[in-house]
């Protein structure tokens, strides 16, 4: 009997087997019994699948096998999180860069994911600070995930990553802001405050500028170091180039360097590097010359000249805009001035350079290269005013020679009309 | 007979200028209480002198070249003596010209000067002032500066969405598929030769039809004086008509005066094509009521999109305003007040929509 349904059933079974064999390996695929679980447990336990599926890890395909082992196909928790199904659970802390440079570290692995990553974050932490304390036995110090989060990490020019440049300060400060957590290393914990009313912060936070710097920029992120007083220098000048160029030049350079003074720091200061201004410089209250010199002596002649310079070039620059935009409000046309005038202020941006010098005679041939240039856009603010009031002058004239004509050709009518109506 | 006389005496016996000036005595102009409006006209005449003579002295310096164009006419308004002056009579006659063209085909509309004979004086208007609103388009993009720029791509944007022909149009008006230096020498092309000599054409037709006809008398005033003849006035065109008219064209000569010199038209700052748009980018004042029409649209209309629509309706709106002489009869009392009712919504709807697209944000 069987062998006579077997021809009706064959067709049925096979194309029962053709659709079931797809399906049973799409699921076979797709099924992560990790996840439904995890989504649903209260932390610690708990890992959000939105946040998962959105992290690099997940998107350049890695699961939950990938770091904790286990079988995430099998719906019984016992046989998913067995050690026979090579479950190794949660990283220890203690343990954890050397966890992820397992991977991390592995220049041939990560080639397949990005040949551009590098792969000596591993031993830059272990060069740092942090990696150092954490090589001592410190559960406190920092580990990857204390920067880069666990189960969401991001790549780092993603915003939403914690190590974003955006990000960086707030993440370092969740730590080194904390006197309570921070107390056992006896470091200060002001400086996130400190940079949080620097020009450095109002430049990445404020203007939105990427490149301005923050905390790794000057202490390096995997491998974390204060710079030291030699090396100080150095850093900043990794942005300001021509500065350190002219301070190594100066007469300043061997002298803090003999009394041991931080090259930079020792006039703008480290995390709180306020925007500078040209009193600053100079004699009066509230210059940082005066911390090192007195009356009399050649620094503060010096500083007093180079202040004068400065302000006397301001001022003119001031002047001249003022005086171009008064004319351009008033519809004249200024624009070369205007553009000549770009080239002033950029005379007293080079000289404001140029005060590291210490040299009153350098910073002079651009303050003077500038006060000529503004000296003749506010000749040409000054003709172009002249020339509106003569405009209006002749505007008077022709229309006070329009009236008379109007008036004339007025009476002409009249005139020529009562002769008609006569 | 003294020298002056025997040179007239010349030129008459040459020219025969005495039979022209005997023409001028005969033709007369009505006076009644629309009279002012006869003016506009002679006005808009007067403004497109001006542009001719301008245009012809900024054309000694203008160089129309991505490269030099806005640098050429910051050299004029600089470094040209009285440039500055050229520059801004220019432009300001310009839109003074489009606004008393405006004035006068609206003076015209609601006296209801098209009447029959003056069909024909009507149409050449109507291609006047085509041909007027041609030349504001094309010379907005001369000196080649960020809002015309951008406000030229946005508008040959518009004729694109014409059905069929839209996008063969849009590439002959730029001259390829962007605003490239191509669009520009073009619309030079258009602003200095093309559009001059069709404008010479018709303003010497409408000009023709106008002296053909002589001035038309509004319907009212006509009744008025066909129920009392005694009341009817006229004045001779020459001289005392003429004499008017040359007091309204040193009035607007003198209002473009102080224009110039107490608000000199800006030059702006020099075109960046590789820029994005800057925001509030806007046509001139005269093609505001169509371009906010078209913002205020939705997307989609039905199967088809709102610009599209919008480029159909004002399309089949303008024809239909071209040819409402040949709709309005004496005999149809009812025809009538429908046309001076819709010419006040054409009216009404372009000053609401002007004003609302200066005021919205």
């Amino acid at each position: 009997m069987l062998r006579g349904l077997a021809p009706d059933i064959l067709p049925l079974a096979l194309l029962l087997f053709g659709v079931l064999i797809p399906c049973g390996g799409a699921h076979a695929q797709t099924k992560n019994t990790c996840l439904d679980c995890h989504s649903q447990l209260d932390p610690p336990l708990l890992v959000s699948a939105a946040d998962y599926t959105d992290s690099i890890h997940a998107q350049k395909g890695l699961t939950c096998v990938s770091c904790h082992g286990g079988d995430p196909s099998s719906d019984d928790p016992t046989r998913a999180m067995s050690k026979a199904a090579g479950f190794r659970g949660e990283p220890e802390r203690n343990l954890i860069p050397e966890f992820c440079s397992k991977c991390h570290s592995d220049a041939a692995y990560m080639r397949g994911f990005d040949p551009s990553l590098r792969t000596d974050q591993y031993s830059q932490y272990q060069s740092s600070v942090h990696g150092k304390l954490h090589a001592k036995g410190d559960a406190k110090t920092a580990v990857c995930i204390d920067c880069h989060g666990v189960h969401d990490i991001q790549p780092p020019n993603d915003q939403r990553s914690r190590v974003h440049p955006l990000n960086v300060a707030q993440t370092c400060s969740h730590c080194h802001a904390n006197a309570e957590y921070m107390k056992s290393y006896g470091i200060a914990t002001n400086q996130f405050a400190e940079y949080s009313a620097s020009v450095h912060h109002d430049a990445l936070a404020v203007r939105g500028d990427l490149s301005a710097p923050t905390c790794s920029t000057c202490h390096g992120s995997h491998g974390a170091a204060p710079p030291g007083v030699d090396s100080v220098a150095r850093v900043c000048s990794t942005c300001h180039v021509f500065q350190a160029q002219l301070f190594d030049s100066g007469p300043h350079k061997d002298v803090f360097g003999a009394m041991g003074l931080p090259a930079c720091v020792t006039c703008h200061s480290n995390h709180r590097v306020v925007h500078p201004t040209d009193a600053l410089i100079g004699t009066a209250k509230g210059s940082i010359c005066l911390n090192c010199h007195m009356a009399g002596d050649a620094g503060y002649v010096a500083a007093a000249a180079m202040h004068d310079d400065l302000v006397k070039l301001d001022s003119a620059t001031a002047r001249s805009d003022d005086i171009l935009d008064r004319a351009e409000r008033s519809g004249m046309e200024v624009a070369e001035a205007k553009l000549a005038e770009a080239e002033a202020r950029d005379d007293l941006t080079k000289a404001r350079v140029e005060i590291h010098s210490v040299e009153p005679a350098t910073v002079d041939s651009d303050i003077n290269a500038g006060l000529k240039v503004a000296a003749s856009t506010y000749q040409a603010g000054q003709n172009a005013l002249a020339e509106l009031r003569y405009r209006r002058k002749g505007l008077l004239v022709s229309v006070v020679f329009i009236v008379f004509v109007l008036i004339g050709l007025f009476f002409t009518i009249r005139n020529l009309e009562s002769k008609d109506s006569r | 007979m003294s020298t002056l006389d025997r040179t007239f005496d010349w030129l008459d016996e040459h020219f025969r200028y005495s039979e022209i000036l005997a023409l001028l005595r005969k033709k007369t102009v009505p006076v009644h209480r629309f009279s002012y409006f006869y003016f506009l006209g002679g006005m808009t005449l007067f403004l497109f002198g001006i542009q001719v003579f301008t245009g012809i002295l900024l054309l000694l310096y203008y160089r129309p070249t991505p490269n030099d164009a806005f640098e050429s006419v910051q050299y004029i308004m600089t470094q040209v003596r009285f440039g500055w002056l050229i520059r801004s009579i220019h432009s300001w006659s310009a839109n003074l010209m489009i606004l008393t063209a405006f004035a006068h085909m609206f003076s015209v509309f609601f006296l209801r000067s098209y009447r029959k004979p003056r069909e024909l004086t009507w149409l050449s208007g109507i291609a006047l002032l085509a041909i007027v609103l041609g030349f504001g388009f094309s010379g907005y993009l001369l000196p080649w500066n960020t809002l015309s720029f951008f406000a030229t791509k946005v508008g040959t944007d518009i004729p694109g969405q014409i059905p069929g022909i839209g996008n063969w149009v849009m590439t002959f008006l730029r001259g390829g598929e962007d605003v490239t230096a191509a669009t520009l020498t073009r619309f030079f092309g258009f602003h200095v030769a093309l559009l001059p000599g069709l404008a010479t054409l018709f303003v010497g037709l409408h000009l023709l039809l106008v002296q053909r006809f002589g001035m038309s008398v509004p319907p009212s005033v006509e009744a008025e004086w066909s129920a009392k003849p005694a009341a009817q006035r006229e004045v001779p065109f020459f001289p005392n008509f003429l004499l008017r008219e040359l007091m309204a064209w040193y009035i607007v000569l003198a209002v473009l005066g102080a224009l110039a010199a107490f608000l000199p038209w800006e030059l702006g700052v020099k075109a960046d094509p590789f820029a994005s748009a800057p925001a509030g980018i806007r046509p001139e004042w005269y093609f505001m009521f169509m371009f906010q029409t078209l913002k205020l649209l939705p997307a989609k209309i039905g199967p088809i999109s709102g610009e599209l629509v919008g480029v159909i309706g004002f399309g089949l709106a303008g024809l239909v305003w071209m040819l409402l002489p040949f709709f309005d009869r004496e005999s149809r009392g009812r025809t009538t007040r429908w046309i001076t009712g819709a010419g006040v919504f054409v009216l009404a709807y372009i000053i609401a929509l002007t004003a609302y697209g200066y005021l919205a944000k």
